[in-house]
């Protein structure tokens, strides 16, 4: 057993049983961060700070939210925004933080992208983050279902009706899904436990994953050079903080990160109080009416790529090209060759044009999954799908061609 | 080392700004056909030219006009002469009380209901006298006299007995003009009005009897049941309900939903009372936004200080 002796203080007394001190540096002042990384990297934390507010507000509506499918509806929108002091408030902040929180994942996935940050030992970072990608989607996804408004029906048949497999006609699992031929009691029930439990819970194992994967090769910079931490934090820890090349996470880097919090949640507020409507669909304000189909049917802004992914295709082959871009992202360390992992922008032209190209198909594709898909627009669709697939089968072709710069 | 952050916050916002645009004003302008107001002129219906008298028009109201034959005027001291459900089951609907009429509906339009309800309410794709489709409301052919006078006459009588247009509160437009049809369950309002709070359980059951015998009154007359408005402020938006109201075929073409002919002012007061029961704590979210916003600006100055005294010592 260790050896224990009379406490000094509080914070030693803690020391000895949690070793609070030897914690708190390599968590925080003695976890070094590059300096010449700019605001993108700030991005994990304004991350980190919206799934609080996620989770916040979201025990706040769990209070009076009723999963049944009589009650589901009035009890959010009569109960949480007329009867219960500030629920409404809560309801804004958690409906569009579900948003926001996709729009600060891909700027982060992107800024990913650009720097390579997914290269050399970061693997598991780029891994785990797809991964929170995913559980974040599923959560997302399951907490539309649960107002029980005529998206949250419809968006919940059309999904899980994927399930079926095309001409696999896979019916059963479609049955096992939903626990009933159409989405009802059942299906409310349980997606309202993966909302409001199994997935939460995974997504803050996750984020511990993704923290620990950080840890030990750093951050990347905005330079791509390669840092020696232990030469540079020594230099910081001798007195030389400027000559230095790394700096503390806290307070040094943190107090960066307050400050782009900060413009951040003005900007989030912003949207809570006076331009909520993007996040919170118009016709998910009508109650479920399972005999009565949408005249669109669209999902979230943030699915809406993968989604025109499958739309202009034939079932089968749809499903099989969506299926490769829910997962083609998770494998990006492995398919880029390259052996350079330093900015986009000095990557050659070809991984540069591939970089700028793949944003901007995205956003191509997300506008054509919203619009209907008539005439000009389903020919958009179809050539920026294919587009989009192409660009990925090319990546290891152009990666490999690179010159070590 | 160049500052390349002003530049990439660019980039960031452009990207941002153009999927917003994309997926929201310019989507949706695409999926919803964009309707104008046109401040509900009522640009077809006729102008009018008599002068109407007031007392003259009581007689005839009360008399050879027959409204009251169908309708109540409380005011005036006529009681509605049946129950609502047993109106609807002769009329379709219950003919709305016509105590404040004059108020809440436009003058062109109460000339025109009166002469041909079919035209004024926009349902001659429905009712077709030509082949014997009769619209419930009995048009007035006439009292012997110039028929245009008289009706002039009745539709001052209306305005007389009304209280004054800007007295009209949004309950008293919206029960007036769109109760008779839909309900609005977060503000207690059955088509058969305010469900009292019944202390027997036998009264409650009573009432809800009568309330769906009404509803299949007019499921039977409408061809389906008017939906539940209680949320339609959020679900349809104020544009939306405006142009819906004003007239009903330019949105939904074929649609049994009648014009309901209310002056710019009561369609106001109707948004209103939608705005109360759907979007009810809006001014408590443009108060509390705007001391939010006010404490996150002081929250980003000092962290900007506080980032900027962090900082001093690491360059
Ligand atoms: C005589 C009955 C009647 C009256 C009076 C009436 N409505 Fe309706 N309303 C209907 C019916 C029937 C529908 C369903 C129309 C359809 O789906 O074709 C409807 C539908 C609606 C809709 C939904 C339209 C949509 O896009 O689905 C709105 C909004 C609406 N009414 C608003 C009003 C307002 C506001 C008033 C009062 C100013 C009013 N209504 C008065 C019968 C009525
Ligand atoms: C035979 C019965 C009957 C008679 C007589 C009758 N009405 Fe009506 N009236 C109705 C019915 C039924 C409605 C509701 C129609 C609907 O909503 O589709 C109505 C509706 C109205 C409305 C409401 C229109 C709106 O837009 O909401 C007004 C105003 C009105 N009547 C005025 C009169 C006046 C004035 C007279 C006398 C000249 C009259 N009515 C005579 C049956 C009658
Ligand atoms: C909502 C969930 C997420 C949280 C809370 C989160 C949080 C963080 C934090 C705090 C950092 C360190 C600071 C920074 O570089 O921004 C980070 C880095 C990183 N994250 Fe995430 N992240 C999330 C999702 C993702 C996703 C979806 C991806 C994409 C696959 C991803 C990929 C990365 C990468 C590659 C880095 C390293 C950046 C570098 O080394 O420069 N993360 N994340």
């Amino acid at each position: 057993m260790a050896h224990f002796t009379k406490a000094t203080s509080v914070k030693d007394w803690l020391n000895q049983r949690l070793a609070i001190e030897k914690v708190e540096k390599v968590m925080a002042s003695e976890y070094w961060i590059p300096k010449n990384i700019n605001f993108l990297w700030a991005m994990g934390m304004i991350l980190v700070v919206t799934f609080v507010l996620l989770l916040v507000s979201g025990i706040f509506l769990l209070m009076y939210y009723v999963p049944t499918v009589d009650e589901a509806f009035d009890s959010v929108n009569y109960t949480i925004m007329r009867e219960v002091d500030f629920g409404w408030l809560w309801r804004h902040v958690h409906g569009v933080a579900a948003s926001v929180v996709f729009l600060i994942i891909y700027i982060h996935m992107f800024t990913g992208i650009y720097y390579g940050s997914y290269k050399k030992g970061r693997e598991m970072i780029w891994i785990s983050g797809m991964l929170l990608f995913v559980a974040f989607s599923a959560e997302a996804f399951s907490g539309y279902m649960l107002p029980w408004g005529q998206m949250s029906y419809w968006a919940g048949m059309v999904i899980t009706n994927l399930f079926s497999g095309g001409s696999l006609h896979a019916n059963f699992l479609v049955e096992w899904i939903r626990g009933d031929y159409v989405p009802a009691q059942a299906f409310l029930g349980r997606f309202f436990m993966l909302h409001v439990l199994l997935i939460p819970v995974a997504i803050m194992g996750l984020i511990g994953l993704h923290f620990a994967a950080l840890r030990i090769p750093h951050v990347n910079n905005q330079d791509g050079g390669e840092i020696d931490f232990d030469v540079e934090s020594k230099k910081y820890l001798d007195g030389d903080k400027a000559g230095s090349k790394v700096m503390r996470f806290a307070n040094d880097f943190m107090s960066k990160d307050m400050m782009v919090v900060g413009i951040f949640l003005i900007f989030f507020f912003y949207l809570v109080f006076y331009n909520y409507g993007f996040a919170m669909d118009a016709v998910n304000f009508d109650p479920a009416d399972g005999l009565k189909t949408p005249t669109h049917i669209y999902p979230e802004w943030y699915f809406l790529w993968s989604y025109e992914i499958l739309r202009p295709f034939n079932i089968d082959l749809g499903l099989v090209l969506f299926g490769f871009a829910q997962v083609i992202f998770v494998f990006l360390p492995f398919i880029d060759r390259s052996p350079n992992s330093i900015p986009a922008n000095r990557r050659g032209t070809a991984f540069k044009v591939w970089f700028w190209l793949m944003l901007s198909n995205m956003i191509v594709l997300t506008a054509m999954g919203k619009l209907p898909p008539e005439g000009m627009f389903s020919a958009i669709g179809l050539v920026s799908a294919i587009l989009f697939i192409v660009q990925w089968l090319a990546l290891p072709i152009i990666t490999s061609m690179e010159k070590k710069v | 080392m160049k500052n390349k952050e002003p530049i990439i916050l660019i980039v960031v916002v452009f990207f941002a700004l153009l999927t917003y645009y994309l997926v929201e004003p310019y989507a949706h302008s695409v999926m919803h056909k964009h309707v104008e107001s046109e401040g509900f002129s009522y640009a077809d219906l006729p102008t009018i030219e008599k002068k109407g008298d007031a007392t003259r028009g009581q007689e005839l109201v009360m008399g050879a006009g027959a409204c009251v034959g169908c309708h109540s005027i409380e005011v005036a001291g006529m009681p509605a002469a049946m129950e609502p459900q047993m109106a609807a089951a002769s009329y379709g609907v219950n003919p709305p009380d016509l105590s404040n009429a004059g108020a809440i509906f436009d003058a062109k339009f109460l000339v025109d209901i009166i002469k041909n309800p079919a035209h004024a309410l926009m349902v001659e794709h429905k009712f077709d006298a030509e082949k014997g489709q009769m619209h419930p409301m009995v048009p007035f052919y006439g009292a012997g006299g110039d028929i245009d006078q008289e009706i002039a006459d009745m539709v001052a009588y209306l305005q007389s007995i009304a209280v004054k247009p800007e007295e009209v509160t949004p309950t008293m437009a919206f029960e007036n003009a769109c109760g008779r049809c839909h309900a609005v369950s977060y503000e207690n309002w059955t088509q058969i009005g305010i469900k009292p709070s019944f202390k027997d359980k036998k009264d409650s059951l009573a009432f809800d009897i009568k309330l769906l015998e009404y509803q299949d009154s007019i499921k039977a007359y409408m061809g389906k049941l008017p939906p539940d408005l209680s949320m339609y402020i959020r679900s349809r938006g104020e544009h939306y309900i405006n142009t819906f109201m004003e007239n009903p075929q330019s949105q939904l073409e074929g649609t049994a939903m009648p014009r309901v002919g209310v002056t710019a002012e009561s369609a106001e007061k109707v948004i209103e009372y939608l705005e109360d029961a759907g979007d009810t704590k809006r001014h408590e979210r443009e108060e509390i936004g705007m001391n939010v916003m006010i404490y996150i600006v002081i929250f980003a100055i000092f962290a900007f200080l506080w980032k900027k005294q962090v900082w001093r010592d690491l360059h």
